[in-house]
């Protein structure tokens, strides 16, 4: 029995049970050799620094080597489906933001492309509100790259790029908060457009960040592609082929890493994605290589929507940025101050001074919300992590009747034991890292 | 006064009632790609008219409503057939009707066709006092977790699936908190005794 205080251990009906706390790995290891036991069942996480949050591993090891792994989840489920049933259609927007917290934009967006389905106004929705979109989706696919690709290389050991990601990441943080008011959650994208239009010198602004970005990308790009270290980590672990794929129902870049350049953004365009040039980045390596590659091509090809969505921005300057149907545009003006986002003070004015009519309007759609015609509709989006996909249905009233996420981080954890299994422990935490969960979205 | 109840706090109040709605049988043409879409699964499928309730097709999506001992074998050849190679399944969310009696619960699956870029989805109803569903856990092993979860969420049991727990909710949860009839909980305040009524009683809007 070791002294050491700090790996303690128990006899349970399941056998010795160890708490290891960090630092005790050698009388943890001296211990498990007196006891003669081949299998070690290993519980890494919730709180384990290395799993993306809130995910618990149970991994069965023979040695070094993972005879089965599982997930659990479950730790962060928050009930956002069930709460948007009891609050109106705009309202539920502010809800699915938080649920995939890296990518709160492209939630919103699947989210208000269902709901314009559903009331049929996709046609309608003005094309500078659709360019705006895209061109925030854009961005947010780079700050939810640079994440998976950041915290991908620290849990591996590697602390530049961490840095060097993270660094990029706040600069497009900072244009979420010069356009939103937030950096994250922002509830901009509405049913019918966005919340508001863009403020001034706001494109010219971008586009010195995408010069920026473009630029600073190069440092990890230098730094990782074809580095010795990083591919003896990465290449040929995690491996996921064509078929694995699609009984898994993985997509996103883990799909196009096995070689199939399926991109809901190419082959079922929406929010007029069919009229930007891109390119649909593939390898065929089914590995964490290969999942990183594309992530760090992906980069650049975003940089290029986003700078041709600036261009249809410039033209489009003045242009609505939400349906023109009164009865369902948001009524409020909103408008992005010192302290961040708030009421404009001339809709303030208008309702609480000169029109009776437009106080009444402003009340009911805001406090009862429009009503949406009943039936369901499935509107999917491709976000960083794959097909993110919305169900929705309606009753006919103010209020979704339900509400269902697709998550891809919810569908492709279900890959860990895939990847995982009869590989070593050490090649657990880059598989895992290359699938990108967010915990927000698995447990919803 | 207008019929109201509870609270008697009428703001917004606008006296529409929610009604019940099931959508009506779509005739052909379907339009789209889903006239050879049924044509292709009827081919493959002879019993097609026999296991299919009813063909809906609404905001440009198709929606088949199969009888629930069917779906497996449709489910199969839509997976199997090349002319419908439907190779993702993109899991399975349950829909809650406690209003239609013996088809409560709603089982909803979107396929999706990698090699016809073709969506479709498939809708079985199943009583609330029997609620077995087959698993296809079978044919598209992603189903696992999505099965688990509408088992969790929706109280549906679903035969065959190699280990049905609870997936989001703790183990020992009681109750399946998706469905109409579970309330959402309301907030204790330890002010005066007084309490934040749960959502479900505050005014609504009907």
């Amino acid at each position: 029995m070791s002294t050491d205080a700090y790996a303690s251990s128990r006899q349970t009906t399941e056998g010795r049970v160890y708490s290891v706390t960090g630092q005790d790995w050698d009388s943890l290891v001296t211990e498990i050799g007196t006891t003669k036991e081949e299998r070690v069942v290993v519980n890494m996480g919730p709180q384990h620094p290395s799993t993306h949050g809130v995910l618990r591993l149970v991994l069965e090891l023979e040695g070094e080597t993972v005879t089965e792994a599982r997930a659990g989840i479950g730790y962060l489920h928050t009930g956002i489906e069930k709460n948007t049933e009891y609050r109106t259609w705009t309202q539920g927007v502010t809800f699915v933001t938080r649920m995939d917290y890296l990518a709160p934009l492209f939630n919103e967006t699947a989210y208000c492309l269902g709901v314009e389905k559903l009331l049929g106004i996709t046609n309608d929705v003005p094309e500078r509100a659709s360019v705006i979109r895209v061109m925030m989706m854009e961005l947010n696919r780079i700050s939810s790259h640079m994440v998976a690709l950041g915290t991908g290389a620290l849990e591996l050991g590697a602390l530049s790029p961490m840095i060097f990601a993270f660094r990029e990441r706040e600069k497009v943080l900072d244009i979420f908060e010069m356009i939103s008011g937030l950096r994250m959650n922002m509830a901009y994208v509405r049913p019918g457009g966005v919340a508001q239009d863009l403020p001034e010198n706001a494109v010219p602004r971008i586009r010195e960040t995408v010069k920026e970005l473009r630029h600073n990308f190069k440092d990890n790009a230098k730094l990782l592609i074809g580095n010795t270290i990083w591919m003896k980590r990465t290449a040929g672990i995690g491996y996921l082929d064509l078929a694995g794929c699609t009984t898994l129902g993985v997509t996103g870049p883990i799909l196009r890493s096995a070689g199939l350049p399926w991109d809901l953004r190419k082959v079922q365009p929406y929010s007029g994605y069919e009229n930007y040039n891109f390119d649909v980045v593939t390898t065929d390596t089914c590995d964490v290589y290969g999942r990183f590659l594309i992530r760090m091509l992906e980069l650049e090809e975003s940089l290029r929507i986003i700078e041709q969505a600036c261009d249809k921005l410039e033209k489009l300057e003045g242009a609505p940025v939400m349906v023109a149907d009164k009865k369902i545009a948001w009524p409020a003006q909103l408008s992005v101050g010192a302290d961040g986002m708030g009421n404009s003070l001339n809709h303030i004015r208008e309702i609480m001074g000169s029109s009776m009519e437009s106080l009444i309007h402003h009340f009911k759609l805001v406090t009862e919300g429009f009503r949406v015609p009943a039936g369901q509709v499935y509107s999917a989006v491709e976000s960083p992590r794959g097909e993110l996909g919305v169900h929705l249905v309606s009753d006919g009233g103010t209020r979704p009747y339900r509400v269902h996420f697709r998550e891809p981080s919810f569908n492709n954890l279900q890959s860990t034991s895939a990847m995982c299994e009869g590989s070593f422990i050490a090649d657990v935490i880059g598989a895992v890292a290359s699938i990108d969960p967010v915990m927000g979205g698995v447990d919803r | 006064m207008f019929g109201v109840s509870g609270s008697g706090d009428t703001s917004g109040y606008s006296g529409l009632v929610r009604s019940t709605f099931s959508a009506g049988s779509s005739e052909r043409p379907y339009g789209s790609y889903f006239d050879d879409l049924a044509d292709d699964l009827e081919r493959a499928y002879p019993a097609f008219s026999d296991a299919i309730e009813k063909v809906v097709v609404d905001r440009g999506e198709l929606t088949l409503f199969i009888k629930r001992d069917r779906l497996f074998e449709v489910a199969k050849i839509l997976r199997d057939e090349p002319t419908l190679r439907f190779e993702m399944c993109l899991g399975v969310n349950g829909v809650h009707y406690p209003d239609e009696v013996g088809r409560e619960l709603h089982a909803v699956y979107p396929l999706l066709s990698l090699t016809h870029n073709r969506r479709i989805r498939l809708e079985v109803a199943i009583p609330d006092s029997d609620p077995h569903l087959v698993s296809l856990v079978e044919l598209w092993a992603g189903n696992n977790w999505h099965e688990r979860e509408t088992f969790d969420m929706f109280g549906i049991i679903f035969d065959g699936h190699p280990g049905l727990t609870r997936i989001l909710m703790p183990d020992d949860w009681p109750g399946h908190p998706q469905r109409k009839d579970y309330p959402l909980g309301g907030i204790p305040i330890e002010y005066k005794g007084a309490t934040v009524p749960a959502p479900s009683e505050r005014r609504a809007y009907r």
